[in-house]
């Protein structure tokens, strides 16, 4: 062959001289950085057609959130639940399967807790009750988890649709039991649990009253450093995110995907059904038919705008925490509902920019042989 | 560079006239100055090894790709860097190598997609479809019924549909890209029939293909491409295949890594080490084997070089030797145990390393960094309860960087990052940097610049030297004789012949890989 | 229980269902994921509301509703196919960001957070049962006219090819994107007419209202093996199975959750395998690179 080394080395990359990390940081970054924009964007139009000061109102929501300890109290309790969702949906992203069922998975681990609750003694220790109950929601959420897994694995049906289809199922279950079985009359909740009462925030500092973050938020923190732990010094983890990068590689290098993807989706299930903990355990001390209430399918908005890291998501859980609770701060000038709207924004503008950024960001290294 | 006699006639236009076509891919040169030059109503064979270029030349003719620079000229006229509408609108016609066919619908729904028939203004008229189905297959001999299901079809059947859906879009000028490759004997003569016959009505045919047999067969007259460029322009009574054979391979200087490295009476290990396969049949996607029957040994301290045109079953053979894909019938013995059925990671632990033909898809996983690939199949001696330690993933990294090197000797680069040549070396130093018994090394050199193949063949032969068993599969014919001891060729799923290395050369083995000559595995 | 009404009763709940379904079929069969339905189902309900409280025909509601639903579709669309977003995901944020626009403008427009005030709408004579509102009387040929369009007219066979094999369609000179557009738009105003109905037959709009059925409506596509005949078949199981459990209800034979199981369990029964394994679309969902 005539030609020089240098021509014949296929991609080759004329400078080395770029560090790493800041390629993938930019590539983490941009995307949301870039949504965040176009909320704002659209949050002064919505804010504008109600008349008035997009400024004011934000300055309001500021205030009503992380100015105030009642409402920064209510933004870690809303995190908290977001928390455990986001990493379920990111621990089952990383192996490269899309876990829609974190809303049901949720309901059914509160509902176990609250089961457990019910049935732990008075007495019980708060460490010991708390093990417990927390166990039993992993295992509620774990069993729901591992059917799309199964389904998966043994028929290759896919996970979207199977865990979409089983949230109406577990849903409906639940509440058949509930109302059929088990709710304080006039209600759709069970009786107050035994065992198992987490303190809150405000049993610590009185700054806090009436706030409902407990000491799920703790747990919510430990879940994510245990699945950064897994991911990233695991060998579990290393063989999860390579089925999750390049299952045909991961094949080759001897790792099972089967085997991968069954424990991928099981235990994305596990971490969200222990997010039930933080109404069950912290909040109501009961469980309530429909708590979830939009929290599971959130939770994919927060994975995905936490880009799939577990510190990521406890970022992108507290942000979507704070859009909530913010609602209710400027509901006297502009109505709350203007947050669900601006979550959807996010949600769009940062899976349209995923690809974008990726593209432009990789345009300029050149392209791969075909 | 133009030799042989290359027929001009001054009153007759040619079809196609493609002249200095240059085409980068990145830093990859498809085509350097590529020229061809088709007269209307013959058959033209466009001949060349893998990689030589043929197909993007074809891609600029059609209008997929534009060119970097040089003309393309259709019937006298200067079309260089047409759009694909404007290619099938002036008669160019591509049967694709993959078949550009959607299988949930009819023979005639994809001969019509695109160019409906319509009553009504918006209903489609399927009569009028079928009936131009019919005409064309009786006008041609290309002969399926218009209402069958495309995937209820043979192959055979099925490039007959795509032959015929560009002559339904009024094609004069027909490309069939490696066309042979997946039919049997008997739909091959039967394609050459009706080209013949599209040819005595005036059409003009272009027949990409790398079988030498074939090309003697049809062609009037042939172009021959290496490493982007045309080396030759014949016609084909006036050649032999043998000569072309030696226009395609080219007189290349002789690797570096050549036979004289061999020692002579060198130990081989004793017969029941190594690696054996005894009577392997492996099935293809469509149920027909593509490895069919075959059996061999590698013995410890040797080289055993399997050649061949690619597509001839050596991917899947090895697919199969590394757990990658299930074995019919026949079993595979590593050092003289069974591993027919364990797993990727049973066959690890029996000794294997294998370098995959395509470190892309298969041997990195190009978002990881270097550190982390250099322990992919063997993370779990890299970690204790499950933990992966990273001082010693780091301390590996940095041994096999210097060791192999690999550059930029930065292990926590991405793996994407690195250069083809480099990103070969990782997996090199992986697969080579581990305690093994038998080393399945396909295309270890593809796409990796001089330097990087000289030390790639040096890693090989002291392997050798110590020991392994290495079965090395190539499409480069100088590299396989340069490094085996023995060597096999494989055509259509079965050894066509099993000879030392040292009686083969790359006339013998080019008969063999082409299938004009068949002998009996030795 | 009376077989006649038990018929009609049948027919109004399937038709939110047959629209949809039809839409789903549209986009799927052209690879796009249609977890979208019951976004475009909502957003179309609130429109048109919107529409005919602002005119005061139920008519230009039905425009207005149609318009309501392209828009969201189009949002879809521009997401997944030019910026080649995941499907699911921007499927999944379509339906929050309908949830949340309808919302924000009921309290805008209405000044309520549960529902629109009384608007004009089609039906009413009791002893028409439901029968004399145009919309059902579309939604029940809804389906054979998109089977119609699919196998019988170019576009659908355009469709049928970019969902199964769009690289065969790029090269015969078929825009796989333009093909693709048009589909997604068409599924938005199809399944926004599902929402167009069951806002114009009670007259009003209420928050959530569809209530799920956009994912009633893509588990008959799934069941039906995305053909519209069979899964507007599918619509019309799910939905006698719905009026069972309504004539049922107080004998408390089977709890009216495990009816509305059925749809589902059907679904994962179906992509399992178990009966006839159910093969979706080649394409359906793959982002082309």
């Amino acid at each position: 062959m005539s030609a020089s080394p240098l021509v014949e080395a296929k991609g080759v990359q004329p400078t080395f001289t770029a560090a790493p990390w800041r390629e993938r940081a930019e590539e983490a970054l941009i995307p949301p950085l870039v949504a965040l924009l176009v909320a704002l964007i659209c949050g002064d139009l919505l804010i504008l057609s109600y008349g008035q000061s997009p400024a004011a109102v934000y300055r309001m929501l500021l205030e009503g959130t992380w100015g105030n300890a009642y409402g920064f109290g209510q933004v870690l309790y809303k995190a908290t639940t977001l928390a455990f969702t986001g990493l379920a949906v990111s621990f089952g992203l990383r192996a490269g399967l899309f876990n829609i069922g974190a809303e049901s998975q949720l309901a059914a681990g509160g509902f176990a807790a609250a089961l457990t609750g019910l049935v732990l003694p008075g007495g019980t220790p708060l460490a010991l009750a708390l093990l417990v109950c927390m166990i039993a929601a992993g295992f509620a959420g774990g069993v729901v988890g591992s059917v799309p897994a199964y389904l998966k694995t043994r028929f290759g049906a896919h996970e979207v649709i199977v865990t979409i289809m089983l949230n109406f199922i577990v849903l409906a279950l639940l509440n058949w039991f509930i109302a059929g079985h088990l709710h304080v009359p006039e209600t759709l909740h069970t009786p107050e649990i035994h065992a198992g009462v987490l303190p809150r925030l405000a049993d610590i500092d009185s700054r806090f009253h009436g706030s409902a973050a407990n000491l799920a938020l703790i747990v919510a923190v430990l879940v994510a450093i245990a699945v950064w732990f897994y991911l990233f010094r695991a060998r579990g983890g290393y063989e999860l995110r390579a089925v999750g990068l390049q299952p045909q590689t991961a094949e080759y290098g001897g790792i099972s995907v089967n085997r991968v993807w069954m424990r991928a989706l099981t235990f994305s299930g596990v971490i969200a059904g222990m997010g039930g903990i933080n109404y069950v355990l912290g909040y109501k001390h009961y469980y309530e038919d429909g708590f979830a209430s939009g929290a599971g399918f959130l939770g994919i908005a927060v994975a995905l705008v936490g880009r799939n890291h577990p510190f990521g998501v406890i970022i992108a859980a507290f942000f979507f925490a704070t859009l909530s609770q913010g609602g209710l701060a400027i509901h006297a000038f502009v109505p709350k509902q203007m947050m669900d709207v601006l979550q959807g924004v996010v949600i769009i503008a940062v899976a349209t920019a995923v690809p974008e950024v990726r593209r432009i960001l990789r345009g300029a290294r050149g392209r791969s042989d075909a | 560079m133009i030799s042989g006699a290359a027929p001009k006639s001054a009153s007759v236009v040619p079809a196609i006239r493609m002249d200095g076509i240059d085409k980068s891919f990145g830093a990859i040169r498809a085509n350097r100055g590529a020229s061809v030059e088709v007269m209307p109503g013959e058959i033209h064979a466009l001949v060349g090894e893998n990689g030589a270029g043929k197909s993007t030349l074809m891609r600029i003719l059609g209008g997929l790709m534009k060119p970097d620079s040089g003309h393309v000229e259709v019937n006298g006229r200067d079309v260089t860097g047409w759009s694909t509408n404007e290619a099938i609108a002036a008669g160019i016609g591509i049967v694709h190598q993959h078949f550009m066919l959607v299988p949930t619908l009819s023979v005639a729904e994809n001969l019509v997609l695109g160019a409906e028939p319509k009553t009504r203004g918006i209903v489609l008229d399927y009569k009028h479809a079928a009936d131009d189905v019919r005409k064309l297959s009786n006008e041609t001999g290309l002969v399926i019924a218009p209402e069958r299901l495309i995937s209820d079809l043979s192959v055979g059947e099925a490039q007959r549909v795509e032959i015929l859906k560009v002559l339904f879009r009024g094609a004069r000028i027909l490309v069939l890209d490696e066309p042979t490759a997946v039919l049997s004997p008997p739909e091959v003569r039967e394609l050459w029939t009706v080209l013949r016959r599209l040819r005595d009505k005036g059409d003009t045919i272009v027949l990409i293909t790398h079988r030498l047999d074939e090309v003697v067969e049809i062609s009037n007259t042939i172009t021959v491409m290496r490493a982007g460029q045309t080396v030759a322009r014949v016609k084909t009574s006036a050649t032999t295949p043998a000569e072309i054979a030696r226009l395609m391979v080219g007189r290349e200087v002789s690797l570096s890594a050549g036979k004289r490295v061999q020692p002579s009476g060198r130990p081989t290990g004793p017969p029941d080490k190594g690696l054996e396969a005894r009577s392997l049949i492996v099935m293809g996607s469509r149920g027909i084997r593509v490895i069919d029957g075959v059996s061999f040994t590698v013995r410890p301290g040797e080289i055993f070089g399997i050649a061949g045109v690619e597509g001839n079953g050596q991917t899947e053979l090895i697919e199969a030797l590394a757990g990658l894909r299930p074995v019919f019938a026949g079993e595979i013995l590593i050092d003289g145990a069974d591993i027919t059925r364990r797993s990727v990671a049973q066959r690890h632990d029996a000794g294997l390393s294998h370098i995959p033909e395509d470190r892309q898809r298969r041997g990195l996983i190009l978002e990881y960094t270097v550190a982390n690939n250099l322990i992919l199949g063997v993370q779990k001696h890299f970690s204790s309860r499950g933990i992966i330690d990273s001082t010693r993933v780091m301390e590996n990294a940095m041994q096999e960087i210097s060791s192999f090197d690999i550059r930029p000797p930065n292990p926590v680069l991405t793996a994407r990052s690195l250069s083809g040549g480099n990103q070969q070396k990782v997996v090199v130093a992986r697969e080579m940097g581990r305690e093994f018994s038998v080393l399945l090394a396909s295309q270890p050199t593809r796409g990796v610049d001089v330097g990087a193949i000289e030390f790639i063949h040096q890693q090989l032969l002291d392997a050798r030297a110590q020991g392994k068993a290495i079965l090395l599969v190539s499409a480069e014919l100088n590299e396989v004789l340069a490094l085996s001891d023995r060597v096999a060729v494989m055509y259509r799923g079965k050894f066509a012949v099993v000879m030392p290395a040292a009686e083969a050369s790359e006339e013998v083995l080019g008969e063999y890989m082409i299938g004009t000559k068949k002998g009996n595995t030795a | 229980m009376n077989p006649i009404s038990f018929v009609t009763q049948m027919i109004r709940i399937a038709i939110p269902y047959l629209f949809a379904a039809s839409g789903g079929v549209v986009a799927e069969r052209a690879g796009i994921v249609s977890l979208t339905l019951e976004g475009f189902m909502l957003s179309g309900a609130f429109a048109a509301v919107l529409g005919t409280n602002y005119s005061g025909s139920p008519w230009v509601g039905v425009l207005s509703g149609v318009l309501g639903g392209l828009i969201f579709a189009l949002i879809h669309a521009v997401a997944t196919i030019r910026y080649r977003a995941d499907q699911v995901v921007v499927g999944v944020a379509i339906n929050l960001l309908a949830i949340g626009v309808t919302r924000f403008f009921l309290k805008l427009f209405f000044a309520s957070s549960s529902n629109s005030p009384r608007v004009a709408g089609f039906g009413g004579n009791i002893n028409m049962a439901g029968f004399d509102n145009p919309l059902l009387w579309l939604g029940i040929i809804v389906a054979p006219v998109m089977a119609f369009v699919i196998y019988k007219t170019p576009f659908g066979l355009r469709v049928r090819a970019v969902g199964e094999h769009p690289d065969a369609a790029e090269s015969v000179g078929v825009s796989v994107k333009r093909v693709r557009y048009a589909a997604v738009a068409l599924s938005g105003m199809l399944a926004a007419l599902g929402g167009v109905y069951l806002a114009l037959d009670q007259h009003q709009f209420t928050d959530q209202m569809t209530a799920g059925r956009g994912f009633i409506a893509i588990s008959a596509v799934i069941f039906g093996r995305w053909d519209p005949i069979r899964a507007a078949l599918a619509c019309l199981l799910f939905a006698a199975a719905e009026t069972l459990q309504i004539q049922l209800q107080g004998s408390h034979a089977i709890p009216s959750q495990f009816i509305e199981m059925i749809p589902y369990a059907l679904v994962i029964i179906a992509l399992a395998g178990v009966v006839g394994r159910a093969i979706p679309p080649a394409a359906l969902g793959r982002v082309e690179d």
